[in-house]
């Protein structure tokens, strides 16, 4: 078991597996259609240069949400190995 | 069956191509409008194949059917109440699991769907190999491969699309979604409760209305407890959903809702490991080449302001030798009605209203042209949501989203589809709030105000000058964007979810249906609008009749020829005396009343009765407020814009005074298309009112503090 964490912690470059989504309302739903569910890999691809919004990979694609929303998703994280 | 038209549907995600393969199938045989009660654009194109008449209509792009958005309500009422004959789902290749999930909710209507698998040589490029065949057999759905920006597998398409809709509709024998058995039995209860009470009654497929009636829809349940008139029916059913409903939420500990989408993709996942192959892992990804620089830390920045400049510069200063060449063009026409027409109210309706007032308008169109091309390079290429991604922090800080960024920027061309715009946007707080600062945004048809005056008084400087006017602009839609955020629209930003598409080369057709689509959208306002305004503003000026003066230029003429004075004297003397008699006839006028009424509001702004009656005809239109300056200024008969700039210079307006008049004109009510386009998107009379009267009162706060301190410090 690796560690848990925010999906607002992970740093550029880092790959981790969806396990809980916080939130409520509309924007938990349209983070579920947007295929950040359980068990989703996502990959932090970068940071906005001011360091908000953050760019993922999650299912072939680039999506963006700010950092406090990514800070109601938690993940952990996947090693290297894993992640190639 | 062998219907005489066959209506299709395109549906998918946006940036699937999806307006690509519209403008490939449809070519320029476009019917743009609005769905009807809304404000979404409609794009309908119709073709004759196989002697049948096809009806194509592109639905509003979404990421899913879920009633969130404007667009997600609009594309899924067509596909349930318009019922169209075939649904292409045109699914990006490349992005094939989220793809699916509309094509899975698709699938749950009952429709007739087709997939186009678009893009898929840029999905091999990635690695990816998609076994077609297999994903038609496993959804039971025909697919056609497709490349949408090749114009391939579009005539395919269309004949796979007319033999389905030929075909009687039958149950899509294939997998569907399966949901968990514990789900799938609440479905089945709810699902046998409308069999047996409401069918015939309840307008959609029953497995289909349960599942959304557990979701939740607002949507679905209006509709179906609005079919059910017994209201003990309605109590049942309300009862047994929320008990079902209590069900789900106990076994696992999540809303419904939740839950589904959960299982569909989990669904989804099942059928992408069965037709997706990857080859390899490692690949080249050009488009995230691209935004290592583009998006970058350090460059990031830099390149979006050289970018947004670069647009302005294009547009003003390339667009100025098309400019000469219309402004030519004017003059000839009027030239031509001059000698054509007898002397009369007629001749000077023809020439001085409707020739002069157009015509200082339409010189503006390569300008605007120019403009909407660079608009539309933006987001065809996928840039503008880079500049969402960029500018969401800055946003965000003013109390808006990144999204607000887009119509923002796009107010820049013109406010009204700007305005429209801001129903990407899904917080109703955050659209409103985009829509009372987009006005800010200093629109295409204020730019020729801003070219003359800023040309006259400024000169070489006039570039810098009127950049400064568009910071002003964007600096108050920040200040009343904070402003709003912390009074009247408070209250929870909406989440930043959104794609960053992959970069695309633009396809020159879809730029230029892009750009033309938007143009005549100015054409038309020229149409009526404008010609309407310059003929008000024509005749508003030219009554009531003043009587010739005394010293008449007509008795001038023949007495000094008598006294054989040279010909250009006597020009020179009959000008004078005609464009005394012009600003005489000006300054009595029912307009020059209305200006001199009101000038005590606009002196301390130093702008004199001439500017006001300019400003206030500006409510029709902006564009108008150059050509009434025209009129006004009586300069002559020269509709370019370097006669009026001499003459605004020489009758005693200064630096100070045109700077405060331009400040005036960014920031004063917005024209009448643009507040009713507020009226029509923020659905209420109120935000219209309030728009008006703040912009109003800022921008005489601001040109008021300009003009003063500019006085006081000896300007």
């Amino acid at each position: 078991m690796n560690e848990e964490l925010k999906m607002s912690l992970l740093r550029e470059g880092q790959s981790a597996r969806v396990l809980r989504i916080g939130g409520s309302g509309a924007f938990r739903r349209r983070i579920f259609e947007m295929g950040i569910v359980k068990g989703a890999e996502i990959y932090v691809e970068k940071y906005a240069p001011l360091r908000d919004p953050i760019e993922i990979v999650v299912k072939g694609y680039h999506l963006s949400l700010r950092v406090e929303e990514a800070a109601d998703i938690t993940v952990e994280l996947m090693t290297p190995e894993k992640a190639a | 069956m062998n219907p005489s038209v066959i209506t299709i549907a395109l549906a998918g995600n946006p940036n699937s191509g999806k307006t690509t393969m519209f403008n490939n199938m449809t070519g320029a045989h476009q019917k743009v409008g609005n769905w009807p009660g809304v404000t979404v654009e409609k794009k309908e194109g119709r073709l004759q194949r196989q002697g049948i008449e096809l009806r194509i209509v592109d639905l509003p792009g979404t990421y899913s059917l879920t009633p969130f958005s404007i667009e997600e309500i609009v594309a899924r009422n067509f596909v349930l109440e318009e019922h169209p004959d075939v649904v292409i789902d045109i699914i990006d290749a490349s992005n094939l699991e989220r793809s699916l999930y509309l094509a899975t909710q698709l699938r749950e209507i009952d429709c007739r769907v087709l997939f186009a698998l678009n893009m898929a040589d840029m999905a091999q490029a990635r690695g990816m190999k998609i076994d077609a065949e297999k994903l038609s057999e496993l959804l039971d759905v025909p697919v056609v491969f497709t490349v949408g920006n090749r114009g391939e597998g579009v005539e395919e398409l269309l004949d796979r699309a007319i033999e389905l809709a030929r075909q009687p509709f039958r149950e899509p024998k294939g997998r569907r979604v399966r949901y968990s058995p514990d789900i799938e039995s609440a479905i089945e209860r709810v699902q046998r409760w409308l069999i047996e009470n409401g069918s015939g009654r309840i307008p959609y497929a029953p497995r289909w209305t349960a599942v959304k009636l557990l979701e939740n829809d607002a949507v679905v349940r209006k509709n179906v407890f609005a079919a059910l008139d017994a209201p003990e029916l309605r109590e049942t059913l309300e009862s047994l959903i929320n008990e079902e409903r209590a069900y789900i939420e106990d076994r696992y500990d999540d809303d419904p809702e939740i839950v589904m989408t959960d299982e569909r993709y989990g669904f989804i996942a099942g059928i992408v490991k069965e037709v997706v192959s990857v080859s390899t892992r490692k690949r080249v990804d050009i488009s995230r080449n691209i935004d290592r620089v583009l998006t970058n830390r350090f460059l990031g920045f830099p390149i979006f302001i050289f970018l947004i400049w670069a647009m302005f510069e294009l547009t003003y200063s390339v667009g100025e030798i098309p400019k000469g060449w219309i402004e030519a063009g004017v003059d000839l026409l009027k030239t031509l009605f001059e000698r054509q027409l007898a002397d009369g109210w007629f001749k000077e309706l023809v020439v001085n209203g409707i020739i002069s007032g157009v015509g200082s308008v339409v010189v503006f169109l390569p300008n605007i042209l120019i403009l909407f091309l660079c608009i539309s390079l933006f987001e065809d290429t996928g840039y503008m949501a880079r500049a969402a991604f960029l500018m969401d922090k800055i946003m965000h800080m003013v109390g808006l989203h990144g999204k607000s960024f887009i119509p923002m920027l796009m107010g820049f061309g013109c406010n009204v589809p700007a305005i429209m715009a801001a129903r990407t946007l899904e917080s109703e707080k955050d659209r409103i709030l985009t829509i009372l600062i987009t006005p800010f945004m200093s629109c295409s048809a204020r730019l020729p105000i801003y070219i003359v005056i800023a040309g006259a008084f400024f000169a070489d400087k006039a570039g810098t000058v009127i950049f400064g006017i568009y910071l002003v602009g964007i600096l108050l839609s920040i200040v009343t964007g904070r402003l709003l955020r912390t009074t009247l629209l408070r209250g929870q930003d909406a989440p930043f979810v959104m794609e960053l598409p992959p970069y695309r080369v633009p396809m020159m057709k879809s730029v230029l249906i892009h750009m033309w689509e938007r143009s005549k959208m100015f054409l038309k306002k020229m149409g009526n609008v404008i010609l309407i305004g310059s003929i008000i503003v024509w005749a508003l000026s030219a009554f009531p009749r003043m009587p010739q003066p005394a010293i008449e230029p007509m008795d001038a003429e023949p007495k000094a020829m008598t006294q054989a004075v040279t010909p250009e004297v006597d020009r020179d003397i009959a000008e004078r005396a005609e464009a005394q008699h012009k600003i005489l006839q000006t300054e009595q006028s029912y307009m020059g009343r209305i200006g001199k009424w009101i000038e005590p509001v606009f002196l301390p702004i130093g702008i004199d009765w001439r500017g006001s009656v300019a400003l206030m005809s500006g409510f029709v239109a902006k564009e108008i407020v150059v050509s009434t300056l025209g009129i006004l200024y009586a300069y002559g008969d020269d509709t370019d814009a370097e006669a009026l700039s001499r003459t605004l210079a020489a009758s005693g307006m200064t630096k100070l005074s045109a700077l405060s008049f331009m400040l005036f004109v960014l920031i004063y009510v917005p024209c009448l298309a643009t507040v009713a386009a507020i009226r029509r998107e923020t659905g209420s009379a109120r935000w219209m009112i309030f728009s008006m009267v703040y912009s109003s009162i800022m921008a005489w706060i601001i040109a008021f503090l300009v003009y003063q301190t500019g006085r006081w410090m000896g300007f």
